[in-house]
């Protein structure tokens, strides 16, 4: 076994992922702040550039509490069984042809296997908080995150078919021309689906001021909970890069860039994509995400799905200039016809 | 029964609204670099006495329904009345301007124009006074010390309520729309402007 090779990589990942978040902190509020016509945090360094370090120093000088009758060994692992799955998914994702740390044939197995533990850690910070409202808001995640779980992986799927292969690198490979126009709706499909797992607006129903507070983390100050910030945006930068892999082509791009350097420009669009959603839409109640979920995506997906399979089965996927648009065609016709089917909850038509 | 136009037709505008606000001029202010042009006629901050004008009749002291004006008068040599103190309460000040409509001269009493009684940083406060620690009570950080709130400090600048001549020389409300952005105003330092 290539321990160098393991060495090297494991630093540049945590290099990767721990500058890419405090790039996403940084951006995310500067971006916010256009969106709002102000201009977001400016005081600290050049553009504000150094506001996520100024962040990540409060919050290590922060007392750290922990309650009274919380379960004390559970408290104190539960963000970092949050955070080191958010970490692990890296391993399988390629910054260049083979430049990875470990080009599992299962990598996409692994990367739904993995980030699903996600799921764990934020149910021990739940049940170990010795709080209701931290109970409440914990399995309240975790019913969104295991529901989402399912359109997520099912749209996931058209992309391995066309692919033939799990392994991400392979994936990039296989595509000629990005993934995205070939499954438009897989791509939309997953973007809903990642947002609402890693939770993002307007899926973000992990707090609720008025109900359960900060959810989860209620009863977590300081450095755990600077940890479970860092999972949440190091989620966002790993649904990013899958995303980029996965539909837009990864590392792949015009020779005059390097492939990595096309990777991280991919995240940063997915990125922005996504903050941009954030500035816009106003966040739903829990049930209205529990039904569009079980009731508009999954069928959706399985459709998708469904569609993928006899596209690729017949060969029509091949020819491209038929496929393109034959795909974007089945995108507005199923979405559109099975609006027309849903209905929220609470029974009212959403349309 | 909904129309194509209802599917997808919400979400895809409200994307575009805030896509366009992307482009356009920030709208806050970088205070303290920046600050807004207030009201000519606001009530705020601050009661300056003038004591050239003042006759010393008392009519604001009677007017203020919180007693936040205390004035010791007495007779001077030549038998007027002068004013030997006045001291404004400006915790117990509601801003009313009852005081500046009493008074019969027209011009002894105004309220403040500041834009706060507080400085950036207690060094720039002139007549500061500095403690060793702020618990000793006498630390000027961030706030004005009593000397800068003397009543009758002819430099204060002073609100134009009730006062339309003094309004006349005031400026214009700044609106936040047509205010320019930090950005700008930094560019137009650099070039000079």
């Amino acid at each position: 076994m290539d321990w160098g090779h393991f060495l090297i990589f494991t630093v540049i990942l945590f290099g990767f992922v721990i500058s890419g978040v405090l790039f996403f902190i940084w951006y995310e509020r500067r971006g916010l702040g256009r969106f709002q016509l102000r201009p977001g945090p400016n005081r600290a360094g050049p553009f504000g550039l150094l506001q996520p370090i100024a962040d990540a120093v409060k919050v290590l000088l922060k007392e750290d509490l922990v309650p009274a009758l919380a379960d004390k060994p559970v408290h104190f692992l539960a963000p970092l069984v949050a955070f080191v799955p958010a970490m692990a998914v890296f391993a399988v994702i390629p910054f260049g042809d083979g430049a990875l740390l470990a080009d599992l044939n299962i990598g996409i197995l692994y990367i739904m296997a993995v980030s699903s533990m996600i799921v764990i850690g934020i149910f021990m910070a739940g049940w170990s908080s010795s709080n209701k409202y931290s109970l409440l808001g914990a399995m309240r995640t975790i019913a969104q995150e295991v529901s989402y779980e399912i359109p997520l992986v099912l749209s996931i799927l058209g992309a391995v078919m066309l692919a033939g292969s799990l392994s991400l690198n392979d994936i990039v490979k296989a595509q000629d021309v990005p993934f995205i126009l070939l499954q438009p709706l897989g791509f939309l499909i997953y973007m809903t689906a990642a947002m609402a797992e890693i939770n993002r607006t307007p899926f973000d129903l992990l707090e609720a001021d008025s109900e359960i507070i900060a959810g989860f983390q209620t009863e977590y100050s300081g450095m755990k909970f600077g940890l479970f910030y860092l999972t949440e945006y190091a989620e966002t930068l790993s649904v990013s890069a899958i995303a980029s892999t996965l539909f837009l082509g990864g590392w792949a791009g015009p020779a005059f860039l390097p492939g990595f350097a096309w990777l991280i420009l991919k995240i940063i669009a997915v990125f922005s994509l996504i903050l941009w959603v954030r500035a816009t839409f106003p966040r739903l109640r829990i049930d209205q995400v529990m039904a569009f979920c079980w009731k508009f995506l999954l069928p959706l997906a399985l459709l998708n799905l469904l569609l993928t399979a006899v596209l690729v089965l017949t060969g029509l996927n091949d020819q491209l200039w038929l496929a393109i648009p034959l795909n974007l065609a089945l995108a507005v016709v199923l979405i559109i016809g099975l609006s027309r089917q849903y209905k929220t909850g609470g029974g009212h038509a959403v349309n | 029964m909904p129309s194509i136009k209802n599917f997808g037709e919400g979400l895809w505008r409200g994307l575009k609204i805030t896509f366009k606000h992307l482009g356009r001029k920030w709208i806050t202010v970088q205070y303290p670099e920046q600050k807004l042009t207030m009201s000519k006629r606001v009530r705020g901050t601050d009661i300056i006495w003038d004591r050239e004008s003042c006759i010393s009749c008392r009519a604001c002291e009677r007017a203020c329904p919180v007693g936040a004006i205390k004035m010791e008068v007495s007779r001077g040599e030549d038998k007027k009345l002068q004013t030997d103190d006045i001291t404004t309460d400006l915790g117990l000040c509601i801003y009313c301007g009852l005081c500046i409509e009493s008074c019969p001269t027209g011009k002894s009493i105004y309220l403040g124009y500041n834009y706060a009684n507080t400085t950036y940083r207690c060094t720039q406060c002139a007549t500061a006074k500095t403690g060793t620690s702020p618990s000793d009570g006498r630390c000027g950080e961030l706030i004005l010390s009593n000397d800068a709130l003397l009543p009758d400090d002819i430099k204060r600048p002073r609100s134009g309520y009730y006062r339309p001549e003094r309004a006349a020389e005031l400026p214009e409300q700044t609106l936040l729309v047509y205010k320019t952005t930090y950005a700008e105003d930094r560019r137009n330092k650099k070039e000079g402007k």
